[in-house]
């Protein structure tokens, strides 16, 4: 019953403060010294010292030598991010957001603008692969405890991150006009009325009208462009978070000497690449050949304030909370339950009451874990079913274990956990798993 | 408070005489540095607050525009014509952006709208106050479900109201929210009627 201790009698765990200090410790032994040896770089870096901060990230600073593959859908949702801001930026010259003219003007870049289909669908699948780089980083990061001490700040600005970009998926899917972005941006906005009292001025306010109409439109315009740009500065402190605390790894042990670490570059410059290059083949499968896969029909239906679809349905990446939502049935109750299960998220670094932080070393929590992303999916594949018989108590038992995950399982798990004995340093098990070949 | 600050002053030693040893001149100097600095706390904590104030001031217009702008608050409102619709029938017309149900309903459905206790109802209200006096046949309601905005559809449902396909709120034939997630009845827009073939919405 009691708890077992992964270390060794002679290791101990370290508290996140001498975590910290000991990985600003090591320095990778490369030379470093662009800024001596060309005159130019040294002049800028006295007057703007960022080719020095450069070099530290790429050179000096040291990352575990063990990342497995999992460890790549940062820089992947990175890249992500670049393509959406890029494509996004030349439909927004061809775009008009007016409920007159926006349908029309999609079609008129689908049509008549040169490559406008191309540029249109490298958009809209990107948002897809956008969050299902986003979806793996996180679910990474539930697994080898990243969101532990001394992460927290990290986590949270991630948690930011998915927040802003839900938020931006969500305005950009209502720019065409079509059946689904406005039956869709109704039905969200229409969330903010379950608030008592100022609920229904917030929802007005939203609109800027008693409807979503062209006010609404042209605001969600501006503001998609916009946030992508604030996604990017929030991004910025999230890697300034990240070279304060370090990677984590597949063991969960902080990295302790210099035979643990390896420079980012070229190791893992060269690794993102690999990633880059399997991630373009899946986009360009949906690209090429299944570009509204992942889209709905009915948006393709110019927007009627006067039907409402059959079936509302949000795009792929909301299934899991959208179901959720559906599953309480109470108006506000929903809506806090859907909220709820994103805020939830913010607690996890104190929900999470073990003190081995990978999962890797934790075998009762991997079952619990794995029933956990199989959960989320089967939240998914329900938010995509109508809401009537079965599948009402199926999202209610899903939505229950989503939570307990988080509030149940997660803070008592370590009191029955039988943990394994963790290696003694990142080294000693990159040199076990290296040996069996 | 105070004597905390006095003793850190008096460590620092502007002119040390000793621990003890404070001449009155000296220490009537420090306790008017304390009360400085009081005074100090106080006119910084107002500059902030003053600044903070301006700053709620200055961003509050920009909030505001994003209200309902005046022409769109602008009670439009639009005059329908009722002499075509056969009983049973319901008409759909735009006002504010959002569908307006005009429906003439069966004597039928006006009983059965009339026969319900008002216990059984989510938000009681009953049937005459949701119509005008001699009028019952007609129901005038703001055709958006009070659960998440859809539009529902009108015939449908195990009351024979409406049945809105985006949750599965019913409404009955008074459209009162009888079952599913919606909180409250279909609203009644402010109408009247100008004459039997007319009425006037807004």
């Amino acid at each position: 019953m009691s708890q077992n201790s992964p270390y060794d009698h002679d290791d101990k765990k370290l508290t996140p403060k001498q975590e910290i200090e000991l990985f600003h410790s090591i320095e990778n032994d490369v030379d470093t010294s662009i800024t001596q040896t060309s005159k130019l770089a040294g002049w800028i870096n006295d007057r703007l010292p960022i080719i020095a901060s450069l070099e530290n990230t790429l050179k000096k600073h040291p990352y575990p030598k063990n990342l497995s593959y999992w460890w790549n859908f940062g820089s992947i949702a990175g890249i992500a991010l670049v393509i959406q801001i890029l494509s996004g930026l030349f439909l927004a010259m061809h775009y008009v957001p007016n409920t007159q003219h926006a349908f029309d003007s999609v079609e008129h870049i689908m049509r008549d603008v040169n490559y406008g289909w191309l540029i249109r669908y490298i958009h809209a699948v990107g948002a897809s692969m956008f969050f299902v780089a986003l979806y793996a980083h996180i679910i990474r990061g539930l697994y080898y405890g990243s969101y532990k001490a001394p992460r927290e700040i990290l986590w949270w600005i991630g948690i930011i991150i998915f927040l802003l970009t839900m938020a931006t998926a969500f305005m950009g899917y209502v720019l065409p006009w079509g059946q689904m972005s406005f039956w869709g941006a109704t039905v969200i906005t229409n969330l903010f009325s379950a608030i008592p009292v100022i609920g229904k001025s917030i929802v007005e306010w939203l609109w800027g009208g008693y409807s979503v109409d062209n006010p609404t439109l042209n605001r969600f315009f501006v503001l998609h462009f916009l946030m992508p740009f604030l996604i990017v500065g929030v991004v910025l402190l999230h890697l300034l978070a990240l070279n304060t605390a370090g990677s984590n790894n597949p063991t969960g042990v902080p990295i302790k000497t210099k035979k643990d670490a390896i420079p980012f570059h070229p190791y893992f410059t060269i690794k993102d690449l690999v990633g880059f290059a399997v991630f373009f083949l899946i986009f360009g499968y949906f690209l090429f050949f299944y570009p509204n896969a992942l889209g709905h029909p009915d948006n393709y239906i110019p927007a009627n304030p006067l039907v409402t679809p059959t079936h509302i349905v949000p795009e792929w990446y909301f299934l899991p909370f959208y179901a959720i939502l559906r599953a309480v049935p109470d108006k506000l109750g929903g809506v806090l339950m859907m909220f709820g299960a994103i805020i939830l998220l913010f607690f996890l670094p104190f929900l999470d009451r073990s003190e081995v932080r990978s999962g890797a070393y934790r075998p009762l929590f991997k079952k619990f874990f794995y029933v956990f992303v199989i959960n989320f999916i089967f939240l998914g594949w329900l938010g995509k079913s109508p809401a009537e018989g079965w599948y009402i108590w199926a999202s209610r038992l899903t939505t229950f274990y989503y939570y307990a995950y988080f509030l149940l399982i997660l803070p008592f798990l370590p009191r029955f956990e039988k943990v394994l004995q963790l290696p003694k340093s990142v080294d000693e098990h990159y040199q076990e798993s290296h040996k069996k070949h | 408070m105070a004597d905390n600050n006095f003793k850190q002053q008096n460590n620092l030693g502007q002119d040390n005489l000793g621990q003890n040893q404070i001449s009155s001149e000296e220490n009537k100097n420090i306790t008017q540095e304390v009360k400085d600095e009081a005074r100090r706390k106080l006119l910084k904590n107002t500059a902030y607050a003053t600044a903070g104030i301006g700053l709620a001031c200055a961003i509050l217009p920009f909030i505001d525009s994003m209200n309902p702008s005046k022409d769109v608050q602008a009670l439009a409102s639009i005059d329908v014509d009722i002499s075509n619709i056969k009983v049973g029938e319901e008409k759909k017309v735009m006002w504010r952006g959002k569908p307006i149900f005009v429906k003439r309903r069966t004597p039928q459905e006006i009983s059965d709208a009339q026969k319900v206790e008002l216990a059984e109802l989510k938000d009681p209200q009953a049937d005459s106050d949701r119509v005008k006096k001699g009028k019952e046949e007609w129901l005038i309601t703001i055709g958006i479900c009070t659960h998440l905005g859809c539009v529902p559809i009108g015939g449908q449902g195990d009351y024979k109201g409406w049945f809105c396909p985006c949750h599965g709120s019913q409404y009955d034939t008074s459209a009162r929210i009888r079952k599913g997630p919606a909180p409250k009845n279909l609203e009644i827009p402010p109408y009247e009627f100008i004459n039997d073939k007319t009425i006037k919405i807004g």
